[in-house]
């Protein structure tokens, strides 16, 4: 007769953190049941939204500088657009510490482009191809880059706006947006946005979505930057603010014709 | 292990999957195939863009149509059009319609313990130039059927495919050639049709429809406005 196994509570408490339980585990295909997985599932430091729009002599990408720890607002100078070569320009939601990785990524990539030294240079679909096959890679192995990427850029003459996010999922549009920006900017785009705006247009189309997201994104900041790519480079402005207005009615006695601390 | 004891449960638990939507069918003529998919990419319920192609031609006589979960499509698609650029250096000629259609199961099953979410329907000419259609789950079982559609507005197009193509029914035996005996331009009519009314109530479908003819011709492309809303 086989005697009945004693209940193991510690070990009960410890499976019930891996891969694969019902309740408490991680969704996941059975052959990684049993296995604890030793890499982070969440994120920690993130930035919200980026817009990118094409117009008439590229692409303009917009962002603000903020780096959210959960709630708090601990960073407000990061840097979330990035040149990378001569042809593009990479901004990104989601964990920072994740996109300074693929600027890493991206840097060594254009690197070893440059060392051949044939006067061919990567432009922003072998840029945004590279990206996609890394995220999606990294989402088969279960550890995930935790982004959504905008890609804007463009080579002889070619305007090129496209997107990738953590799981591989891809597109190219006249534009784009991540998160919140997604909800509350590209419905903006879609009845703002006509081909061959010039520069101040796109640049006043972003800045009437920034501010949207500043006002009903909680984890926006009002210290933003655009980033302009054309046939002749890049550029990244230096951070600004936008103009705010609180005087509504509404705003002023907030308190008016409320019942009680509701 | 430090992680095993008193963890935090902090769930901001990510999955490796998603439906991005849209609808793709595929019907077998005497001589033709017609092949056909919305242009919509979704996510939740926010529209992602709206002139996406789900059509991908593997081969001369071979067109793959495909929704589900884009990242997983597009390596799909990307796979199989590298497979067969191999086999064409290999062979020197054309993977067939029935090749390419194995080798789609093979794929898909291969990856049957962490699945392609990809939803497939395989359209074009057999090797007598008839019109073959391979319907597909996502794991790989396949089936050779007259006409077949997958996604999330299969099931409001199938009932009115079965009324109006006039194909033999799948359960007779002995079982016959299920292609349908409309002509090309009147398939072509009612997947416009069938398209319409899915549109009208899938909220995944919609904003434009892509149509390709495989016939001994060639491969023709055809686009046009679907419901926006």
């Amino acid at each position: 007769m086989l005697a009945a196994a004693q209940k193991d509570e510690k070990k009960d408490q410890a499976l019930k953190n891996l891969v694969g339980h019902p309740q408490t585990g991680r969704d996941c295909p059975f052959t990684l049941l049993n296995s604890p997985i030793s890499h982070t599932q969440y994120p920690y430091v993130t930035g919200t939204s980026v817009l990118g729009i094409k117009y008439k002599d590229g692409v303009l990408l917009a962002s603000d500088m903020g780096g959210s720890y959960g709630s708090t607002l601990r960073y407000k100078s990061v840097q979330r657009l990035k040149p990378i070569g001569k042809h593009t320009l990479l901004g990104a939601g989601g964990e920072i510490s994740d996109f300074q990785e693929i600027v890493r990524y991206l840097d060594e990539l254009i690197l070893y482009d440059n060392m051949w030294d044939d006067g061919n240079s990567l432009g922003p679909k072998e840029v945004h191809n590279y990206l996609n096959r890394l995220m999606y890679n990294r989402r088969n192995k279960f550890n995930p880059l935790w982004n959504t990427l905008v890609l804007g850029g463009v080579k002889n003459g070619q305007k090129y706006l496209g997107t990738v996010n953590m799981i591989g999922v891809h597109y190219e549009e006249n534009h784009v947006a991540t998160g919140f920006g997604n909800h509350l900017a590209r419905p903006i785009f879609r009845d703002e946005w006509h081909e061959d705006m010039t520069f101040e247009e796109g640049v006043k189309l972003l800045e009437k979505c920034m501010l949207v997201l500043l006002y009903r994104d909680r984890s926006a900041v009002n210290k933003l930057q655009i980033a302009k790519i054309t046939e002749e480079g890049a550029t990244i402005s230096e951070p600004y603010a936008i103009k705010t207005h609180w005087e509504l009615e509404a705003f002023k006695n907030p308190a008016t014709g409320a019942v009680g601390s509701w | 292990m430090a992680a095993t004891e008193g963890i935090k449960q902090h769930h901001s638990t990510w999955s490796p999957y998603d439906n991005n939507g849209g609808t793709c069918i595929a019907i077998a003529g005497s001589n033709y195939c017609v092949i056909a998919a919305d242009t919509r990419m979704s996510t939740g319920y926010s529209i992602l863009t709206r002139d996406y192609s789900k059509i991908c031609n593997l081969a001369d006589k071979c067109v793959m149509a495909s929704s589900g979960f884009q990242a997983d499509v597009k390596a799909l698609q990307k796979n199989l059009s590298a497979r067969h650029l191999i086999y064409q250096h290999q062979h020197n000629k054309q993977m067939s319609c029935p090749a390419m259609a194995q080798l789609l199961s093979n794929t898909l099953y291969y990856k049957r313990f962490f699945p392609y979410y990809s939803f497939n329907v395989l359209g074009g000419l057999d090797n007598e130039g008839k019109g073959c259609v391979f319907t597909y789950d996502a794991v790989g079982s396949y089936e050779r059927v007259g006409y077949g559609a997958q996604g999330t507005g299969g099931t409001l197009m199938m009932p009115v495919l079965d009324n109006q193509l006039k194909s033999p029914s799948p359960l007779l035996l002995p079982a016959q050639d299920a292609t349908t005996p409309l002509s090309e331009s009147e398939a072509v009519d009612l997947v416009k049709d069938v398209f319409a009314s899915a549109a009208e109530r899938d909220i995944y479908t919609g904003d434009g429809l892509e149509i390709v003819v495989v016939n001994a011709e060639g491969v023709k492309r055809e686009f046009l406005e679907l419901r926006r809303d």
